[in-house]
Protein backbone atom coordinates (compact mmCIF):
# COMPACT_ATOMS: atom_id res chain seq x y z
CA UNK A 1 0.00 0.00 0.00
CA UNK A 2 1.52 3.27 -1.08
CA UNK A 3 -1.28 5.66 -1.93
CA UNK A 4 0.27 8.86 -0.69
CA UNK A 5 2.73 10.74 -2.85
CA UNK A 6 5.32 13.37 -2.06
CA UNK A 7 2.76 15.95 -3.27
CA UNK A 8 0.21 14.77 -0.67
CA UNK A 9 2.78 14.89 2.10
CA UNK A 10 3.89 18.38 1.01
CA UNK A 11 0.58 19.64 2.49
CA UNK A 12 1.75 18.76 5.98
CA UNK A 13 2.46 21.99 7.84
CA UNK A 14 0.53 24.20 5.43
CA UNK A 15 -1.86 26.70 6.95
CA UNK A 16 -5.28 27.18 5.36
CA UNK A 17 -6.75 30.69 4.88
CA UNK A 18 -8.27 32.06 8.10
CA UNK A 19 -12.07 31.92 8.37
CA UNK A 20 -13.94 34.58 10.35
CA UNK A 21 -17.30 33.60 11.89
CA UNK A 22 -19.92 35.78 13.58
CA UNK A 23 -21.39 33.77 16.45
CA UNK A 24 -25.17 33.97 16.41
CA UNK A 25 -27.54 33.09 19.26
CA UNK A 26 -29.93 31.47 16.79
CA UNK A 27 -27.19 29.23 15.36
CA UNK A 28 -26.28 28.12 18.89
CA UNK A 29 -29.96 27.41 19.61
CA UNK A 30 -30.30 25.32 16.44
CA UNK A 31 -27.20 23.35 17.35
CA UNK A 32 -28.32 22.87 20.95
CA UNK A 33 -31.75 21.62 19.91
CA UNK A 34 -30.32 19.22 17.31
CA UNK A 35 -27.85 17.72 19.79
CA UNK A 36 -30.43 17.26 22.57
CA UNK A 37 -28.69 19.57 25.03
CA UNK A 38 -30.23 19.73 28.51
CA UNK A 39 -28.54 22.88 29.79
CA UNK A 40 -30.57 26.10 29.44
CA UNK A 41 -27.47 28.22 28.72
CA UNK A 42 -27.03 26.23 25.48
CA UNK A 43 -30.73 25.90 24.62
CA UNK A 44 -31.21 29.67 25.10
CA UNK A 45 -28.09 30.39 23.04
CA UNK A 46 -26.30 32.21 25.87
CA UNK A 47 -23.20 30.06 25.33
CA UNK A 48 -22.13 27.49 22.74
CA UNK A 49 -21.36 23.88 23.64
CA UNK A 50 -17.73 22.96 22.83
CA UNK A 51 -18.61 20.77 19.83
CA UNK A 52 -20.46 23.73 18.24
CA UNK A 53 -17.13 24.50 16.55
CA UNK A 54 -17.34 21.33 14.42
CA UNK A 55 -17.33 22.40 10.75
CA UNK A 56 -17.77 26.02 11.84
CA UNK A 57 -14.50 27.31 10.43
CA UNK A 58 -14.88 25.93 6.92
CA UNK A 59 -15.97 28.11 4.03
CA UNK A 60 -19.61 27.70 2.96
CA UNK A 61 -19.53 26.20 -0.53
CA UNK A 62 -21.96 27.02 -3.33
CA UNK A 63 -24.07 24.06 -4.46
CA UNK A 64 -22.14 23.72 -7.73
CA UNK A 65 -18.99 23.14 -5.66
CA UNK A 66 -20.44 20.05 -3.98
CA UNK A 67 -19.62 16.55 -5.22
CA UNK A 68 -22.28 13.92 -5.90
CA UNK A 69 -21.78 12.57 -2.36
CA UNK A 70 -22.67 16.01 -0.96
CA UNK A 71 -19.19 16.92 0.24
CA UNK A 72 -17.31 19.94 -1.01
CA UNK A 73 -14.99 19.33 -3.94
CA UNK A 74 -11.56 18.71 -2.48
CA UNK A 75 -13.42 18.48 0.89
CA UNK A 76 -11.30 21.41 2.18
CA UNK A 77 -8.17 23.21 1.13
CA UNK A 78 -5.71 20.36 1.01
CA UNK A 79 -4.55 17.53 -1.19
CA UNK A 80 -6.89 15.66 -3.52
CA UNK A 81 -6.70 12.18 -2.00
CA UNK A 82 -6.90 8.95 -4.03
CA UNK A 83 -9.64 7.64 -1.69
CA UNK A 84 -12.89 9.62 -1.86
CA UNK A 85 -15.25 8.18 0.77
CA UNK A 86 -14.88 10.28 3.87
CA UNK A 87 -15.68 9.52 7.51
CA UNK A 88 -15.13 11.38 10.76
CA UNK A 89 -12.31 9.94 12.83
CA UNK A 90 -12.29 11.85 16.07
CA UNK A 91 -11.57 15.14 17.76
CA UNK A 92 -9.59 16.49 20.68
CA UNK A 93 -10.62 19.91 22.06
CA UNK A 94 -8.98 22.19 24.58
CA UNK A 95 -11.22 25.10 25.52
CA UNK A 96 -9.82 28.20 27.20
CA UNK A 97 -12.79 30.57 27.05
CA UNK A 98 -16.55 30.17 26.50
CA UNK A 99 -18.01 30.96 23.08
CA UNK A 100 -20.89 33.45 23.25
CA UNK A 101 -23.26 35.13 20.78
CA UNK A 102 -22.07 38.44 19.37
CA UNK A 103 -18.45 37.37 19.19
CA UNK A 104 -16.53 37.33 15.93
CA UNK A 105 -14.08 34.45 16.05
CA UNK A 106 -11.19 33.68 13.76
CA UNK A 107 -10.28 30.09 12.92
CA UNK A 108 -7.08 28.93 11.29
CA UNK A 109 -6.59 25.30 10.28
CA UNK A 110 -3.32 23.60 9.51
CA UNK A 111 -2.71 20.06 8.25
CA UNK A 112 -0.31 18.44 10.71
CA UNK A 113 -0.20 14.88 9.40
CA UNK A 114 -1.33 12.67 6.52
CA UNK A 115 -0.75 8.93 6.78
CA UNK A 116 -2.16 5.66 5.52
CA UNK A 117 -3.10 2.40 7.23
CA UNK A 118 -4.64 -0.88 6.16
CA UNK A 119 -8.12 -1.15 7.69
CA UNK A 120 -10.47 -4.13 7.97
CA UNK A 121 -12.12 -3.24 4.67
CA UNK A 122 -9.13 -1.86 2.78
CA UNK A 123 -6.74 1.06 2.80
CA UNK A 124 -7.46 4.17 4.86
CA UNK A 125 -5.93 7.65 4.67
CA UNK A 126 -5.92 9.76 7.84
CA UNK A 127 -5.67 13.55 7.60
CA UNK A 128 -5.02 15.40 10.87
CA UNK A 129 -5.89 19.10 11.06
CA UNK A 130 -5.25 21.46 13.96
CA UNK A 131 -7.69 24.35 14.37
CA UNK A 132 -6.81 27.41 16.42
CA UNK A 133 -9.70 29.74 17.35
CA UNK A 134 -9.06 33.26 18.62
CA UNK A 135 -11.37 36.12 19.60
CA UNK A 136 -11.40 39.78 18.54
CA UNK A 137 -8.55 40.57 20.96
CA UNK A 138 -6.45 37.75 19.56
CA UNK A 139 -6.90 35.71 22.75
CA UNK A 140 -6.93 31.94 22.37
CA UNK A 141 -10.46 30.54 22.75
CA UNK A 142 -10.13 26.93 21.66
CA UNK A 143 -7.78 24.45 20.02
CA UNK A 144 -9.02 21.41 18.15
CA UNK A 145 -7.24 18.45 16.60
CA UNK A 146 -9.50 16.74 14.09
CA UNK A 147 -8.82 13.48 12.25
CA UNK A 148 -10.62 12.78 8.98
CA UNK A 149 -10.58 9.33 7.38
CA UNK A 150 -10.80 8.61 3.65
CA UNK A 151 -11.55 5.05 2.58
CA UNK B 1 -20.73 18.93 43.63
CA UNK B 2 -17.30 19.25 45.31
CA UNK B 3 -14.05 17.64 44.26
CA UNK B 4 -13.73 16.11 47.73
CA UNK B 5 -17.01 14.20 47.15
CA UNK B 6 -15.58 12.31 44.15
CA UNK B 7 -14.03 8.86 44.14
CA UNK B 8 -11.91 7.16 41.50
CA UNK B 9 -14.04 4.70 39.56
CA UNK B 10 -17.22 6.67 40.28
CA UNK B 11 -19.71 6.35 37.42
CA UNK B 12 -21.17 9.36 35.65
CA UNK B 13 -24.90 9.25 34.82
CA UNK B 14 -25.55 7.33 31.61
CA UNK B 15 -27.98 8.55 28.95
CA UNK B 16 -29.44 6.98 25.83
CA UNK B 17 -29.77 8.61 22.42
CA UNK B 18 -31.88 7.28 19.56
CA UNK B 19 -31.24 9.33 16.44
CA UNK B 20 -34.08 9.73 13.94
CA UNK B 21 -34.21 10.97 10.36
CA UNK B 22 -35.51 14.25 11.75
CA UNK B 23 -32.79 14.64 14.40
CA UNK B 24 -30.04 13.83 11.87
CA UNK B 25 -31.53 16.31 9.40
CA UNK B 26 -31.53 19.03 12.08
CA UNK B 27 -27.98 18.22 13.19
CA UNK B 28 -26.53 18.15 9.68
CA UNK B 29 -28.34 21.37 8.78
CA UNK B 30 -27.01 23.03 11.95
CA UNK B 31 -23.39 22.08 11.16
CA UNK B 32 -23.88 22.56 7.39
CA UNK B 33 -22.94 19.01 6.45
CA UNK B 34 -24.55 17.87 3.17
CA UNK B 35 -22.87 14.40 3.13
CA UNK B 36 -25.52 12.04 1.76
CA UNK B 37 -24.67 9.14 4.11
CA UNK B 38 -26.65 11.00 6.79
CA UNK B 39 -29.98 11.32 4.91
CA UNK B 40 -30.06 9.42 1.61
CA UNK B 41 -30.85 5.74 2.29
CA UNK B 42 -30.42 4.51 -1.31
CA UNK B 43 -27.12 6.31 -1.85
CA UNK B 44 -25.77 5.24 1.56
CA UNK B 45 -26.52 1.54 1.15
CA UNK B 46 -26.06 1.12 -2.62
CA UNK B 47 -23.14 3.44 -3.36
CA UNK B 48 -21.17 3.78 -0.12
CA UNK B 49 -22.20 0.26 1.00
CA UNK B 50 -23.12 1.10 4.57
CA UNK B 51 -25.86 -1.07 6.12
CA UNK B 52 -27.94 2.04 6.88
CA UNK B 53 -27.98 5.81 7.36
CA UNK B 54 -24.84 6.75 9.32
CA UNK B 55 -25.14 8.56 12.68
CA UNK B 56 -22.58 11.38 12.52
CA UNK B 57 -19.36 10.75 14.42
CA UNK B 58 -19.16 14.36 15.70
CA UNK B 59 -22.76 14.09 16.96
CA UNK B 60 -21.61 11.16 19.09
CA UNK B 61 -18.68 13.36 20.14
CA UNK B 62 -21.16 15.97 21.32
CA UNK B 63 -23.15 13.37 23.25
CA UNK B 64 -19.93 12.24 24.95
CA UNK B 65 -19.15 15.85 25.93
CA UNK B 66 -22.65 16.19 27.39
CA UNK B 67 -21.99 13.27 29.76
CA UNK B 68 -19.48 15.58 31.44
CA UNK B 69 -21.22 18.94 30.96
CA UNK B 70 -24.53 17.72 32.41
CA UNK B 71 -22.74 16.12 35.36
CA UNK B 72 -20.54 19.08 36.36
CA UNK B 73 -23.18 21.80 35.92
CA UNK B 74 -21.64 25.12 36.98
CA UNK B 75 -19.27 23.56 39.54
CA UNK B 76 -16.37 22.92 37.13
CA UNK B 77 -15.16 23.70 33.61
CA UNK B 78 -14.67 21.11 30.87
CA UNK B 79 -11.17 22.13 29.80
CA UNK B 80 -10.24 19.22 27.56
CA UNK B 81 -11.95 16.29 25.92
CA UNK B 82 -11.33 13.86 23.10
CA UNK B 83 -13.08 11.02 21.36
CA UNK B 84 -12.37 8.60 18.53
CA UNK B 85 -15.02 7.15 16.22
CA UNK B 86 -13.91 3.51 16.14
CA UNK B 87 -17.01 1.86 14.74
CA UNK B 88 -19.93 3.31 12.79
CA UNK B 89 -23.47 3.52 14.18
CA UNK B 90 -26.61 3.45 12.09
CA UNK B 91 -30.10 4.92 12.20
CA UNK B 92 -32.33 2.74 14.39
CA UNK B 93 -29.64 1.97 16.96
CA UNK B 94 -30.02 3.25 20.50
CA UNK B 95 -26.65 4.40 21.80
CA UNK B 96 -25.69 4.82 25.44
CA UNK B 97 -23.27 7.50 26.63
CA UNK B 98 -21.51 7.41 29.97
CA UNK B 99 -18.21 7.52 31.77
CA UNK B 100 -16.32 7.30 35.04
CA UNK B 101 -13.73 9.12 37.13
CA UNK B 102 -10.17 7.88 36.50
CA UNK B 103 -8.06 10.21 38.68
CA UNK B 104 -8.49 13.14 41.05
CA UNK B 105 -5.86 15.79 41.75
CA UNK B 106 -7.11 17.96 44.58
CA UNK B 107 -4.02 20.21 44.47
CA UNK B 108 -4.74 21.38 40.91
CA UNK B 109 -8.53 20.88 41.37
CA UNK B 110 -8.41 18.73 38.25
CA UNK B 111 -10.24 15.46 37.56
CA UNK B 112 -9.64 13.03 34.68
CA UNK B 113 -12.51 11.04 33.19
CA UNK B 114 -12.94 8.21 30.74
CA UNK B 115 -16.02 8.33 28.50
CA UNK B 116 -17.84 6.07 26.09
CA UNK B 117 -20.60 5.61 23.58
CA UNK B 118 -21.81 2.00 23.49
CA UNK B 119 -24.06 0.37 20.93
CA UNK B 120 -26.90 -1.98 21.79
CA UNK B 121 -24.50 -4.95 21.79
CA UNK B 122 -22.52 -3.23 24.56
CA UNK B 123 -19.52 -2.52 22.32
CA UNK B 124 -17.72 0.76 22.96
CA UNK B 125 -17.89 2.33 19.50
CA UNK B 126 -16.68 5.80 20.55
CA UNK B 127 -14.24 5.95 23.46
CA UNK B 128 -13.30 9.30 24.93
CA UNK B 129 -11.47 11.11 27.69
CA UNK B 130 -12.00 14.43 29.45
CA UNK B 131 -10.42 16.68 32.03
CA UNK B 132 -12.42 19.03 34.23
CA UNK B 133 -11.19 21.76 36.55
CA UNK B 134 -13.22 22.68 39.60
CA UNK B 135 -13.84 26.39 40.18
Amino acid sequence: MNLLTKEHRSWIGQEEPAVSVDISRRDIQKYAAATEQLNDKYLNGDEAPPMFVFNLFTEIQQLNNLRSDGLARGTAPGPSLPLKRVMAGGIEIKQYKPIKPGQTLNGVRRITDIYEKEGRTGPLIFTVRNLTVTDEKGDLVLEEIQTGIAR
Amino acid sequence: MKITDLKEGQQLPARTHTATNVSLFCYNAAVWNPHRIHYDQHYTTEIERHPGIVIDGPLQGDWISQVVLNWIGDDADLTQFSYANRQAAYLGETLTSGGSVTSIDEASRSVALVLFIKNQQGDVITPGTARITFK
